[in-house]
């Protein structure tokens, strides 16, 4: 028998029984940052490959959502922040030891891209947009010169920004949950599978639906692969990292995460994939809201367990 | 320089003279706590061993909350102590996340706050608050580099350990065992 007490009364609010600090904001946040970034990614790559035309609804329409759901993950974070009236320190300092600072910069640098980028499609989406200001016309006559090289550094920010999402988490050496670098990878895939489902929901092109589904269906399976070999890491390590696999494998969050993410946000979002490849008749929509859906209780049910892992001493 | 803090779990009765010390000194809020007393038992009746640790904030040398902290509002001062500047710190909760110890909490005025090893009494040369109220003096405190140091000799001649080495933060709190 191992028991441990605190006998001061030590009861601090969010820290004991367990650590529960970061609530809804931080997964919504996350889920966002990897949606925009999934579609920021994929707009810039068909306008490197030429295909903008071909491409309409993922070059030009669905990035209108980027910036949407980067401000309400801004939002989010702002919230969560519990010394809100400071957070512009975070722009005092670069500190590159910190995961959190260098996706801060990110945002900032992101941010401001996507909005540019969509305004640049205005004129074609909205026939008849005027500016108005000769020099927002002058610019963005220049931005459509460039986009070339805008679409570069959106699919690297959108990496990085894709990356980070996960990052931010496997930083945090105290909780054997996170602490993989698997999750870097696994957050950028599960992002801009997120993003694609979008773009597809939103598609009206036949064409360019099964093209993307096509991606995205590869993404599914590198995601599912990618979790398979996070437990088969969590199995083989530590005991803090076998019970935070437990968490799942017969824990509390057993049935959410596979219920929730594995079968409805995975399995069955590529199964139905495949199927319409196969050229079965599936609702537009089903797929892609599983997808989403998956995709946001992903990182909800990843933030919390993660919060009840910790070192065993 | 390198304060460290050393604490005999066999003479610690866990009267939580400690906590309260320190709440009072450092005007901890009320329903929080910068240091605290853990009760450990392992065996199986009858046959129990009990351990009791006046646990906070470990000081570590290789500090995870300072790496993580994206304003540099965590820091290291003089002497290895491990602090946080109000004024910087934005409420994030990564240090809170990164800490192995659940050493930090969440201050009601939106900072984070944690044990700073008394550093307004250290650098007048005082002791913290806690080893100067322990009834039992089980609480040294001093510089590792020197070996006259109230916490070099309390560790040199006793066995010792530290909590979750295997997490690699280098923590400079020492259990007597």
């Amino acid at each position: 028998m191992k028991e441990e007490l605190f006998v001061s009364g030590r009861n601090i609010p969010n820290i004991d029984p367990y650590l529960n600090i970061w609530h809804w904001q931080i997964p919504l946040y996350l889920f966002l940052g990897g949606l925009a970034a999934g579609i920021l990614f994929f707009a810039g790559f068909y306008v490197v490959r030429g295909k903008a035309d071909k491409m309409r609804t993922t070059v030009k329409i669905a990035p209108i959502i980027a910036p949407l759901a980067l401000v309400i993950g801004l939002g989010a974070l702002f919230w969560d922040l519990k010394h809100k009236l400071f957070f512009w320190q975070l722009y005092t300092t670069i500190r590159l030891d910190s995961p959190m600072s260098w996706g801060a910069w990110t945002l900032m640098a992101i941010t401001p891209l996507s909005f540019i980028w969509v305004a640049s499609y205005m004129k074609e989406l909205i026939p008849g947009w005027d500016w108005k200001l000769e020099i927002v016309n002058k610019m963005e006559a220049w931005v459509i010169k460039q986009r070339v090289a805008f679409a570069w550094v959106m699919m690297i920010l959108s990496i990085i920004l894709g990356v980070y999402t996960g990052i931010l988490l496997s930083a945090f050496n105290a909780r054997p949950l996170w602490n993989t670098s698997i999750l870097g990878p696994l957050f950028l895939v599960s992002g801009f599978s997120t993003g694609l489902a979008s773009i597809i929901w939103m598609s009206k092109d036949e064409k360019e639906r099964k093209k993307l589904g096509r991606i995205d269906l590869i993404f599914i399976i590198i995601e599912i692969f990618l979790i398979i070999h996070l437990f088969m890491g969590f199995r083989a390590g530590s005991e803090t990292a076998i019970e935070a696999a437990n968490l799942f494998l017969g824990g509390q969050f057993t049935v959410s995460f596979w219920v929730f993410v594995m079968v409805i946000g995975l399995i069955f979002p590529a199964l139905f994939e495949t199927l319409e490849i196969w050229g079965m008749h599936i609702p537009k929509w089903l797929p892609p809201v599983m997808i989403l859906f998956g995709g946001f209780m992903f990182r909800f049910i990843m933030v919390e367990a993660g919060q009840i892992t910790r070192y065993l001493y | 320089m390198r304060y460290a803090m050393a604490i005999d779990t066999k003479k610690c009765v866990g009267c939580g003279d400690c906590v309260v010390a320190c709440q009072t000194e450092n005007n901890v809020p009320h329903g929080y706590c910068r240091d605290w007393i853990v009760e450990r038992v392992d065996g199986t009746y009858p046959s129990l061993s009990l351990e009791l640790r006046s646990e906070r904030c470990n000081h570590c040398d290789n500090s995870p909350c300072v790496r993580c902290c994206p304003t540099g509002a965590s820091h290291i001062e003089e002497g290895g102590i491990v602090t946080v500047t109000h004024h910087k710190c934005i409420g994030c909760g990564a240090c809170i996340q990164s800490c192995p110890y659940d050493a930090r909490y969440s201050h009601p005025d939106g900072y984070v706050d944690k044990c700073t090893f008394c550093l307004h009494r250290v650098q007048k040369g005082q002791n913290t608050a806690c080893v100067d109220v322990c009834p039992t003096k089980c609480l040294y405190f001093g510089d590792l580099d020197d070996p006259n140091s109230d916490v070099s000799l309390a560790i040199k001649d006793r066995a010792w350990k530290v909590l979750a080495p295997e997490a690699g933060t280098k923590p400079q709190l020492f259990f007597l065992t």
